[in-house]
């Protein structure tokens, strides 16, 4: 799965009147309700909204780890929809990478290992997955907690142990969702400055998050209210109830 | 993802759980013990047989006294009438009427107390009234002196030839030959040892007192029936006249005791095949019960591993959706839980068959059951180990796999 070699630098992630119904049982709760997105090479797009907003399920879209109940989703020019999950699993390996707030670092595993884990995955071997993941965990200033375990990490350290499992397959984009959220100011800062450093070297960024001054930083924010992206421009104009970019 | 990986991968899981881990192995390591030693026990049970069956020689007959039928009709039970007489033995040795026939040995016997005539010491015993031909019949001799003759036959000598084990009892390192024993205050000069018979299970055949017939039934045990016998010991030329040689006896048996039909016939003659026959039935039996203990642990073993999977892949939710966000395709998840099974099985194996081969060494020690480890069932064992922790499961690695990551990532 290489990367299209288009000239016309094609769209990373691209959303056309995505919605996304969750159903349980009778009830049926529409999380998105006509989403357009095109996020491109080397952006840095901070997602805002209030919690309920669908921001996570947007979010998850983006990342491959669930698919649109309708319209249109490509990433590096695929359409998911007609992907299986082991063609997602892949994308979600070489393309994408991951960092949640709660960290998601495997527990019984050293720091080395969690960051070594993508390329597992990917089928590397393991002289050269080793080599990378030490100099990743170089990266985030890390390398000398290689063989802690997350238990024995700060919060801080655990998600930049996350940022380096992120980057170490050198994904064509980051997707943080509230990376800062059970941070520290401090410990906040230096993570975002990693982020905002593997952004300056040319990958997409893109970072969920509800905090403002966090989303602040990015080159473009854009916000999702009740299941709609929210242009401010077209509240000005009242278009709030047709809905955002029709 | 390499199987390397994988396995690693797996071995990592065990590990990190090695309380859950040792009780789903104990499982598959009860079920895996009770194959391997069914299997030991079943065929330590059969060499047993068969070593019983070549010591006696595969061309011996045995006559016993059977069923009578009384002038008024009565039919008795087997054994109720002593019927073997020492004439039945006698006509046996005709080589007009019966020409397969090697050797006949009448055998009477009954349980004495013998006391050594020096010292006093006790030991209660098997008293066999035989005739010498008893040594070709049972192809066994004497070690030390001499076995009983045709003349301490013809004049009812009071001699006797003690068993190995015997004589250990009665005189304990002590050199026998020449010494006494009494009987009922018969004095019988010990003349011989028999032959030790080799494998554990003939105990029995070496702790015995052998005398000449007539003196048996003339001066230690007499009685009305002084001429009846318990058995006769009949040996076919070779194994390939066997059945001559039964056709012979049972003739012969059946002319003297005037029994006109077989099926009334007042005796019964049984092969070394027949007996065999019949033991092998009773092994089969007992092999079958254990072999349907083994298979029930062992399926209560794998539910064992599958709920124990199950479990896991409910505990570990969370860490299924991290390894399919970072790229672990579903097929990989399915993989990553049969191997952690499969080692769960595999190790439950490996030491189930270590506690088989040490039952195997343990139980010989406390019975007298022989256990004969077969090294072809052992691995047979540890693959049907792996099997149980491969279909087991399944089912648990198919739930792992179709977890959606999303899913998987919001559970707490």
């Amino acid at each position: 799965m290489a990367m299209s070699d288009d000239v016309t630098s094609p769209a990373v992630v691209e959303l056309i009147d995505v919605e996304k119904v969750y159903r349980s049982g009778e009830l049926e709760v529409a999380a998105l309700r006509g989403v357009s997105l095109r996020v491109d090479e080397n952006e840095y797009l901070a997602i805002v909204g209030p919690s309920g907003s669908g921001k996570s399920t947007l979010m998850h879209i983006l990342g491959c780890l669930d698919v649109p109940t309708a319209g249109i989703f490509r990433i590096i020019g695929h359409d998911a929809q007609s992907l299986d999950e082991d063609v997602l699993a892949r994308i979600r390996n070489a393309f994408i990478g991951f960092v949640f707030q709660q960290f998601n670092l495997l527990a019984h595993m050293t720091a080395l290992q969690n960051v070594e884990l993508p390329l597992v995955y990917a089928g590397v071997d393991p002289d050269e997955r080793r080599a990378r993941a030490i100099a990743a965990l170089d990266k985030v200033s890390l390398a000398d907690r290689a063989e802690h375990r997350p238990g024995e990490l700060s919060g801080g350290q655990q998600q930049r142990v996350a940022v380096a499992r992120a980057l170490i397959t050198e994904p064509a984009m980051i997707l943080a969702d509230e990376p800062t959220g059970n941070l520290d100011s401090g410990a906040a800062a230096d993570v975002l400055e990693l982020l905002e450093a593997l952004n300056a070297g040319g990958r997409t960024l893109v970072v969920i998050t509800h905090e403002r001054d966090v989303a602040a930083r990015a080159k473009r924010t854009i916000e999702i209210r009740d299941g709609r992206v929210w242009d401010p421009e077209d509240h000005d104009v009242g278009a709030l109830d047709t809905g955002a970019l029709r | 993802m390499t199987w390397r990986d994988t396995f690693w991968t797996a071995m990592d899981a065990v590990r990190s759980h090695r309380l859950r881990s040792s009780l789903t192995m104990l499982g598959i390591l009860i079920g895996i013990t009770a194959v391997v030693l069914t299997v030991g026990i079943g065929q330590g049970a059969q060499a047993t047989v068969r070593d019983q069956i070549n010591e006696l020689g595969t061309n011996l007959l045995v006559v016993s006294p059977g069923s009578s039928t009384s002038s008024t009709g009565v039919r008795g039970g087997f054994g109720t009438v002593t019927t073997l007489t020492q004439a039945d033995a006698a006509a046996l040795t005709s080589n007009v009427a019966a020409p397969d026939v090697q050797a006949v040995s009448p055998v009477s016997t009954t349980s004495a107390e013998l006391v050594n005539a020096t010292t006093g010491t006790n030991w209660t015993t098997t008293l066999t009234g035989t005739t010498p031909s008893w040594q070709t019949a049972r192809s066994r001799g004497a070690v030390l002196g001499r076995f009983i003759t045709a003349a301490d036959q013809r004049n009812a000598a009071p001699v006797v030839v003690l068993g190995p084990d015997t004589v250990t009892q009665l005189f304990g390192s002590n050199d026998p030959i020449g010494s006494s024993v009494t009987y009922n205050g018969v004095k019988l000069q010990v003349v011989g040892v028999l032959q030790s018979l080799s494998s554990a299970e003939q105990a029995a055949s070496n702790d015995l007192a052998v005398v000449p017939i007539s003196t048996y039934a003339q001066r230690l045990v007499g009685g009305v029936s002084r001429n009846s016998v318990s058995s006769i010991y009949v040996k076919a030329t070779s194994a390939g006249t066997l059945s001559a040689a039964y056709q012979e006896t049972n003739a012969l048996l059946l002319n003297t005791h005037h029994v006109t039909t077989a099926s009334s016939a007042d005796f019964s003659i049984a092969t070394q095949q027949s007996i065999l026959a019949a033991s092998n039935t009773v092994d089969n039996t007992l092999t079958v019960m254990l072999a349907g203990i083994a298979v029930i642990s062992l399926l209560v073993g794998g539910i064992g591993v599958m709920n124990i999977m199950l479990v896991s892949v409910t505990e570990r939710i969370r860490e299924i959706g991290v390894r399919k966000a970072i790229g672990a395709s579903p097929s990989v998840i399915r993989r990553q839980f049969l191997v952690e099974a499969s080692v769960l099985g595999l190790a439950g194996g490996l030491l189930g068959v270590a506690v088989g081969i040490l039952g195997a060494v343990l139980v010989p020690q406390f019975s007298d059951q022989r256990v004969i480890l077969s090294i072809p069932a052992s691995i047979g064992a540890i693959v049907i180990a792996v099997g149980i922790g491969v279909v087991f499961g399944v089912y648990p690695a198919s739930r792992a796999a179709r977890l959606a990551p999303i899913d998987a990532l919001r559970s707490e």
